[in-house]
C-alpha cells in the first residue's frame, strides 16, 4: 500500500522491516474490513427483509461489531473432547493465512503492489485454493458429523467452480498476455505503454476511463467476468453456494464446533476471501485500479483521477461495489443443491468458458 | 433444454434481485405504527416493519386482554376461576367468615375471607376463561403486557389484601363459632336426651 513507498524511504535500512510493515498494513486492512462488511452485511439484510439491523450498540448500531468482537476476545476456546487437537486448532489458521497470502500480489494502485510477482494470477488461484485445505481440516478436525459434511461438501464444491472460474480468468489472460496483476491492471488505463482498443478496434490509450476495461477492450470478457463472479460466489462459499455452511441442513458446517477468537478468524477469513475475489475480479476484468472517467476533449478527467490515492480510491470503490452486489445476491438467492451446482458449473458455466476462451484466442490473433 | 433452464433461471433471479432492491431503497421509510382498527391498516406495504419495542410500543386497544387483575374487595371467594382454569394457575385459599362480612360493589354479599389468591403468570395462557366465569367480575384483564421481573416468583401475583396474621385471627374466629356451635348442638343434644330420660 502507500505505506510502502513511505517506509521505503524510511526504512531503506532494513529491507524486511517494510514487508512486515505492508503485511500489517494489509492485515489491519483486512481485519477493519472484516468489521464493516459484516455490519454492512447485517445491514443489508435487514433492509432488504424490512427490518432494521443492529440499532442498539452505538449510532444506527454502528459499534455492533466491535462489541461482537470485544466479546469473541473474551470467549473461551472450546476444543471437543473427541476432536484431533492439533488439526482443529490449525485450521482457522490456514482458513485465515491462505486468503491473507493472496493480497500479497494484488496490486492498489500504480506502484502501489506488495509484491509484484511475474505469475501473480496463478499464485492467487492457487493459493486461496489452499482455503479448503483448512475447512477439510476444520471439518475432519472436530470429529462432528454436521462438520465433516460441510467439509465434505466445500471440498467437492471445489471441483465444480475452480474450472469455470479458472478458464474465465485464463480468457482475460490471454487479453492481456501476462499473469503479473500489475501489468494486467496498467494495461487498462492510460498509463498503458501499448495501444489500448476499444472494442478491438478504436484506439483509446489517450482516453483511457472504463472504455479501456479489459471487458470494454474485448466484450466476450462480460461473459466471462460473469462465469467467474459466479464462481466466486462459490469460492467465498457464499449463498446461493452456502452448500458447506448450509445453516438450516448443517447447523453451521465446518464451523459448527468453532468458538471464540478460533471462529472469529474463519469469519475473518470468510469476509476476505469476499474482498480477495472480488479484487482479483477487478484486476483482470473491470480495469483494477484505473479510473472510471475517460479524457473528454480537454477535460483530462482520466489523467486528473490517476495516482496512488486514486488508485486505492478507485480499486476499494470497485470491490466494494461487487461486494456489495455478492450480499445483495445472498439475500435473494435461495440456496442451490449440490448437484444443482454440479449442472450449473458443469453443464453451463464450463462450456461457456471454454467458449470465452475460444474467443479470446481468436480475438488476439485477429484483432489484436 | 439446458438452455431453456439457463435462460429462465437468468430471468427469475433478476427478478428476484429486482425484488429484494426495492425493499432495499425502501428501508428509509418506516412503515408508521397505527391502529389495527384503521382503515389503512394494510394500505402500508413498503418500508420497516420494525417496532423497536421498549423505545416505540405498538398502539393497543385500551380494553386490551393482556395480565390478570383482581379486584379484591369485589371477590367473593367463590373459587370459579381457579376451577375453570385450564393450567391451574390460580391459588385460593378461603377462611369462611362468621357471618356476612361485608358486600361487593354490585351488592353480592361476602361470606368468606380471601386468605391467598395467588395468580402465576408464568403458568398463565391469557385465554380468559377465569374473567368469563367471575360472578362479580373481579377478575379482569388489562391492558398492561410489559412486565419484567427478576426472578420467577415474583411471576406469582398475590392479590389478597390479608396479612398471615389477620388469616390467622379469622381461622381463630371460626375455630371459636364453630366450637361455639357445636358446643351448643352438644348441649341442646344433652337437654334433649335428659328429657327423653
Amino acid at each position: 500500500m502507500v505505506l510502502l513507498n513511505f517506509a521505503a524511504a524510511i526504512l531503506a535500512l532494513d529491507f524486511y522491516v517494510t514487508y512486515i510493515l505492508v503485511a500489517l498494513a494489509l492485515f489491519s486492512f483486512v481485519a477493519v474490513f472484516a468489521l464493516f462488511a459484516v455490519y454492512a452485511e447485517r445491514k443489508v439484510s435487514a433492509f432488504i427483509q424490512d427490518r432494521l439491523g443492529p440499532m442498539e450498540v452505538g449510532k444506527y448500531g454502528s459499534l455492533q461489531t466491535l462489541a461482537d468482537i470485544l466479546k469473541m476476545l473474551q470467549k473461551e476456546f472450546i476444543v471437543p473432547a473427541a476432536a484431533d487437537k492439533i488439526l482443529f486448532a490449525a485450521a482457522p489458521v490456514i482458513i485465515f493465512l491462505s486468503v491473507y497470502m493472496g493480497f500479497a500480489t494484488l496490486p492498489w494502485g500504480p506502484d502501489i503492489v506488495p509484491s509484484a510477482l511475474n505469475i501473480g494470477v496463478f499464485y492467487v488461484f492457487a493459493i486461496v485454493s489452499v482455503e479448503s485445505v483448512g475447512i477439510l481440516m476444520a471439518g475432519w478436525g472436530s470429529n462432528n458429523k454436521y462438520s465433516l459434511l460441510g467439509a465434505l461438501r466445500s471440498v467437492a464444491q471445489v471441483v465444480s467452480y475452480e474450472i469455470p472460474a479458472g478458464i474465465a480468468i485464463i480468457s482475460a489472460v490471454m487479453i492481456s498476455q501476462t499473469l503479473d496483476l500489475q501489468e494486467i491492471a496498467i494495461k487498462q488505463g492510460v498509463l498503458s505503454s501499448e495501444s489500448v482498443k476499444f472494442l478491438g478496434f478504436w484506439n483509446v490509450k489517450e482516453i483511457g476511463g472504463f472504455l479501456s476495461w479489459n471487458v470494454f477492450q474485448a466484450p466476450h470478457l462480460i461473459i466471462a467476468y460473469v462465469i467467474y463472479f459466479i464462481a466466486s460466489l462459490a469460492e467465498c462459499n457464499r449463498a446461493p453456494f452456502d452448500i458447506p455452511e448450509a445453516e438450516s441442513e448443517l447447523v453451521s458446517g465446518f464451523h459448527t464446533e468453532y468458538s471464540g477468537m478460533r471462529f472469529a478468524f474463519i469469519f475473518l477469513g470468510e469476509y476476505s476471501m469476499m474482498f480477495l475475489t472480488a479484487m482479483f475480479g477487478v484486476v483482470l476484468f473491470l480495469g483494477g485500479w484505473n479510473t472510471v472517467l475517460p479524457n473528454i476533449g480537454d477535460l483530462h478527467l482520466a489523467d486528473w483521477t490517476t495516482g496512488p490515492f486514486w488508485g486505492i480510491f478507485w480499486i476499494v470503490s470497485k470491490v466494494f461495489l461487487i461486494v456489495g452486489v455478492q450480499m445483495w445476491l445472498r439475500w435473494t438467492l435461495p440456496r442451490l443443491k449440490v448437484d444443482q451446482l454440479m449442472s450449473l458449473c458443469w453443464k453451463i458455466l464450463t462450456p461457456l468458458a471454454f467458449f470465452c476462451m475460444l474467443i479470446s484466442g481468436i480475438w488476439q490473433l485477429v484483432i489484436m | 433444454m439446458i438452455l431453456k433452464t439457463a435462460i429462465s433461471s437468468i430471468r427469475t433471479t433478476w427478478k428476484g434481485m429486482a425484488l429484494t432492491i426495492r425493499h432495499f431503497f425502501a428501508a428509509g421509510k418506516t412503515r408508521k405504527s397505527i391502529d389495527i382498527r384503521d382503515d389503512n391498516y394494510f394500505a402500508q406495504d413498503k418500508g420497516v416493519v420494525t417496532v423497536q419495542y421498549p423505545h416505540e410500543k405498538m398502539p393497543i386497544p385500551e380494553v386490551g386482554r393482556y395480565q390478570l387483575d383482581v379486584e379484591i374487595d369485589d371477590c367473593i371467594v367463590c373459587d370459579l376461576c381457579a376451577k375453570i382454569c385450564p393450567v391451574d394457575c390460580i391459588e385460593i385459599e378461603s377462611i369462611k367468615g362468621t357471618g356476612p362480612i361485608g358486600q361487593t360493589s354490585d351488592g353480592t354479599t361476602k361470606r368468606l375471607y380471601a386468605a391467598k389468591f395467588d395468580i402465576d403468570m408464568a403458568k398463565c395462557l391469557y385465554c380468559g376463561l377465569c374473567t368469563v366465569v367471575c360472578p362479580t367480575e373481579c377478575i379482569i384483564m388489562t391492558d398492561q403486557y410489559d412486565r419484567t421481573v427478576t426472578h420467577i416468583s415474583q411471576l406469582t401475583y398475590q392479590f389478597s389484601d390479608m396479612s398471615p396474621q389477620e388469616a390467622e385471627v379469622k381461622r381463630e374466629e371460626l375455630a371459636k363459632q364453630l366450637a361455639e356451635r357445636q358446643a351448643a348442638k352438644d348441649a341442646a343434644l344433652k337437654a334433649v336426651n335428659k328429657k327423653e330420660e
